[in-house]
This record gives structure tokens, C-alpha cells and sequence, in this order.
């Protein structure tokens, strides 16, 4: 694979504080403490709105606060932008109650994307821990469009019990695709589950792909992205093929306020995706 | 038909395993088939054994009460199973049930713990198998419980 050329395609945009009010379509409750909100674009709001595998949009809950949420849904899906959440904080909480009708702000979209079109020609692993997925499902809906553009793809997850198993119909979907690998492990599993169960760099060496020609994908917990990646590279991926999601304490959005300083990078303008080698540094500094 | 010790050179635990130890330690392994559904070992019970998975998946498992059994890894082929028979009071932590229809080479750990007494080259071989994948689930199993 090639150098990508650039990774950030966030170009600047005029107002970008401004939030847009738009219409929440549909709510999906994903799990106990995670919904999946539908907001509806309209012709002119689908052109500005418009994201890439990776990016994410401000939402805004109002009264409450904005926070940065990870886009979720198919990028070639032009009449709604779809985002996953997670209630944890006050925020995210007020998010995943919203129904459809109510009103949410949204800024956006921002940041880096996963690099789609430079893995053209390779094979892909994607690597996925807990809500991790969430910006990860673009990326397969991409590569599912664009089939015979790629080699082999395998789709890792792991989630800490089946019931925290997101997008589990779409999963089961996928798994019956032709050319396509999903393999799935829990933390801990009841009788419900006859898959594996482990830590998600169990599943890499079951992986379906070159690991020397690949390129991967790793979204999740911090600790489990620094993990991954090793094992990535401890079996033979070249950290330059090695693209990760990162997350800080995001605000404004634009590189303005600092909030989200990783080392000389400003996680929402800079990344939240990220080559790994352009990173590896800098996550094993504890201030950061 | 093959023999134990022609199974036991073909599983990555015996990769790099001099001739002599291969058949030193055949004579403490039998061949072991198990359904699905079946179990290896219960937790509790003396841990007499120790398997190397040569196809299928068991999973590890224990018991809360009201929430009955969990599984927390699944041991599959080419992987060791079994670890208690390594230390006093040689007692099984943990419940090991076959997922699916599983192959296995069973060694008699009083039988191996003999000879790696008697001679020590063949115990230190023993653990350089059994300590890298220990030290590997311990880690994998401290993120599982760090991760948030």
C-alpha cells in the first residue's frame, strides 16, 4: 500500500460553532445503555452533512450539552446521518433517550477518516472492541459497496457479554456475506453463546488475510487499541498499515480550544483516526 | 493408524521437541475424543490431566449461583488446556466443557511430573511450553478486566 496521501479530508467550513436543528427519524435501542438516533437531512443538508468513514458530528442535547459522537451509519446513505451512542455521562444519557420527532443540533461532520481508498487492492482486518465498532460500521457497509475493489476482509469483534454485542442482526448478516469474515468473542459468555470467548487478539491469528499485506483497522478502549496493535505487530503487520481511532476530551471541534492536545495533534482536527506509527509515541506517554 | 507419539509431533506443542522427549513423554498420553456438551474437567476435582487440543474448542467455565454457568475463554486447537496439574494441591480451578465435538492428546499429569523430576532437561522443556501461554492469558485476562 502507498503512503495515504492524507487521512484528514476536514475541510474548513463556514460557521462551523453553528449547530444545525434537525429531526430526529428514528431511535433503535442497540442495548441496555446504547441507541443508535436516525436524524433526517434534507436535500441541501445532505450535501453539507455528508460523512466519511470515521468522521464524527458535535450533538447536541438541548439544555443539556454537545458532545462528539462517531458517525454510524452507511456513508452512501445521503438522506440521514445515523449515530450510535453510549449513555455515560450527562450528555450521551439525554442523547440516547430522544425519540423520533424531538429536535437535536448537530455540528459537522469533523475530523480524519479511516483510509478506505488507500487499502484498495489490500486485504483489511478491522478490529473492534465494545463500542469501538460504532465508526468502524461505515468502513464495512464502504467495503461490502466496493467488494472487488479489496482481497480478503475480516471483521474482528469483541464485546464484553452478549447482551453489550452491538448491531447484532446486522452481524448476523454479515456473517452469512460470501468473501467476508466475521469473527466474534466475548469476555464472558452464558449458555447463550457457543463462539469464543476471550480477549479479541485471541481471534487474530483465525484471521482470513495476509497479515503482512493488510491493513488494519482497530477502534475500542484505549488499552485494548495499544494492545491490538502490538499483536498486530508482533505478527508481522507494518505499523505504517496499522490505522487507529482515537479519543480525548473533545469541544469545540475545530482545533481552537485544546481540550483534546495529544502531543502535537488536536484529536479533532488532526485525527480521531490516526496511523498508528504517527501515534505509537505519543500513547505510551502517561501525561497524555 | 497413528501412533500417540506421530499426534503429539504434530501439535505446535511439540515444535522444536528433541526426538527422545517426544517419545519420553508419549508413554504418559493418551488419545481423547469428547462430545459437545461434555466435560474435560469440573472444577474441584483432581486436576489428574492436562489436554493439548488438536480439533474443536472448549470453553473454560465457571459458576455464580442465580446466574448459573459463564464461560471466559475458549481453548481451541493447537492450544494447551489445563494448567492445575502444574501446582499442589493439583485441583481444577475451573469447569472445561467441549463447545463442539473436540480431539485432544490427554497427558497424566502425575505420570509427566515424574519424569520431569527425574530428569530435569525434560522439565524445563515442559516449561517452556506451559509458561509462555500462562503468562499470555494472564495478561489478555488482566486487560479483559482493565478495559473500559
Amino acid at each position: 500500500m502507498s503512503e495515504p496521501a492524507s487521512i484528514n479530508v476536514a475541510a474548513p467550513r463556514p460557521e462551523p460553532m453553528a449547530p444545525r436543528f434537525l429531526t430526529v427519524r428514528r431511535r433503535i435501542r442497540e442495548s441496555a445503555d446504547v441507541a443508535t438516533l436516525d436524524i433526517a437531512l434534507d436535500d441541501a443538508d445532505a450535501r453539507k452533512l455528508a460523512c466519511r468513514p470515521g468522521q464524527f458530528n458535535m450533538l447536541y442535547a438541548f439544555g443539556v450539552g454537545e458532545i462528539p459522537v462517531s458517525v454510524s451509519g452507511d456513508p452512501a446513505i445521503l438522506d440521514r446521518v445515523t449515530h450510535t451512542i453510549r449513555a455515560v455521562g450527562a450528555v450521551s444519557s439525554a442523547l440516547v433517550k430522544l425519540k423520533a420527532g424531538d429536535s437535536i443540533g448537530l455540528r459537522g461532520p469533523f475530523g480524519s477518516r479511516w483510509p478506505v481508498e488507500d487499502a484498495a487492492g489490500s486485504d483489511v482486518v478491522i478490529i473492534a472492541g465494545g463500542i469501538g465498532l460504532v465508526p468502524l460500521r461505515p468502513v464495512v457497509y464502504h467495503l461490502l459497496r466496493r467488494r472487488a475493489s479489496y482481497g480478503r476482509i475480516s471483521l474482528l469483534c469483541g464485546a464484553r457479554t452478549l447482551d453489550d454485542l452491538l448491531f447484532r442482526k446486522e452481524l448476523d448478516r454479515w456473517r452469512r456475506t460470501p468473501d467476508f469474515q466475521l469473527r466474534v468473542t466475548l469476555d464472558r459468555a452464558d449458555q447463550r453463546w457457543a463462539g469464543d470467548v476471550g480477549y479479541v487478539t485471541n481471534l487474530l491469528p483465525k484471521a482470513r488475510v495476509d497479515l503482512a499485506e493488510t491493513v488494519a483497522m482497530i477502534c475500542g478502549p484505549e488499552i485494548m487499541i495499544r494492545a491490538t496493535a502490538q499483536a498486530l505487530e508482533d505478527v508481522g503487520v507494518a505499523p505504517a498499515r496499522i490505522f487507529v481511532s482515537l479519543e480525548r476530551n473533545m469541544k469545540c471541534a475545530i482545533g481552537l480550544c485544546g481540550h483534546c492536545q495529544f502531543g502535537p495533534h488536536f484529536l479533532c482536527k488532526d485525527g480521531p483516526v490516526y496511523r498508528y506509527d504517527c501515534v505509537s509515541d505519543f500513547l505510551a506517554v502517561r501525561e497524555l | 493408524m497413528k501412533d500417540i507419539a506421530a499426534l503429539l509431533r504434530e501439535h505446535p506443542f511439540a515444535q522444536e521437541l528433541g526426538e527422545d522427549i517426544v517419545t519420553l513423554i508419549a508413554g504418559c498420553a493418551k488419545n481423547a475424543i469428547f462430545q459437545k456438551g461434555d466435560y474435560l474437567f469440573r472444577e474441584g476435582a483432581p486436576a489428574d490431566h492436562f489436554y493439548l487440543i488438536r480439533d474443536g474448542a472448549v470453553a473454560l467455565e465457571t459458576f455464580a449461583p442465580g446466574r448459573g454457568a459463564f464461560a471466559f475463554l475458549t481453548v481451541k486447537a493447537g492450544e494447551i488446556l489445563g494448567a492445575d496439574w502444574l501446582v499442589s494441591p493439583y485441583r481444577s480451578s475451573f469447569d472445561a466443557r467441549a463447545v463442539e465435538l473436540t480431539r485432544a492428546i490427554a497427558f497424566d499429569g502425575k505420570c509427566l511430573r515424574g519424569k520431569c523430576e527425574a530428569d530435569h532437561h525434560v522439565g524445563y522443556e515442559m516449561m517452556k511450553r506451559f509458561i509462555p501461554p500462562l503468562v499470555q492469558r494472564l495478561r489478555l485476562a488482566r486487560l479483559q478486566s482493565l478495559d473500559a
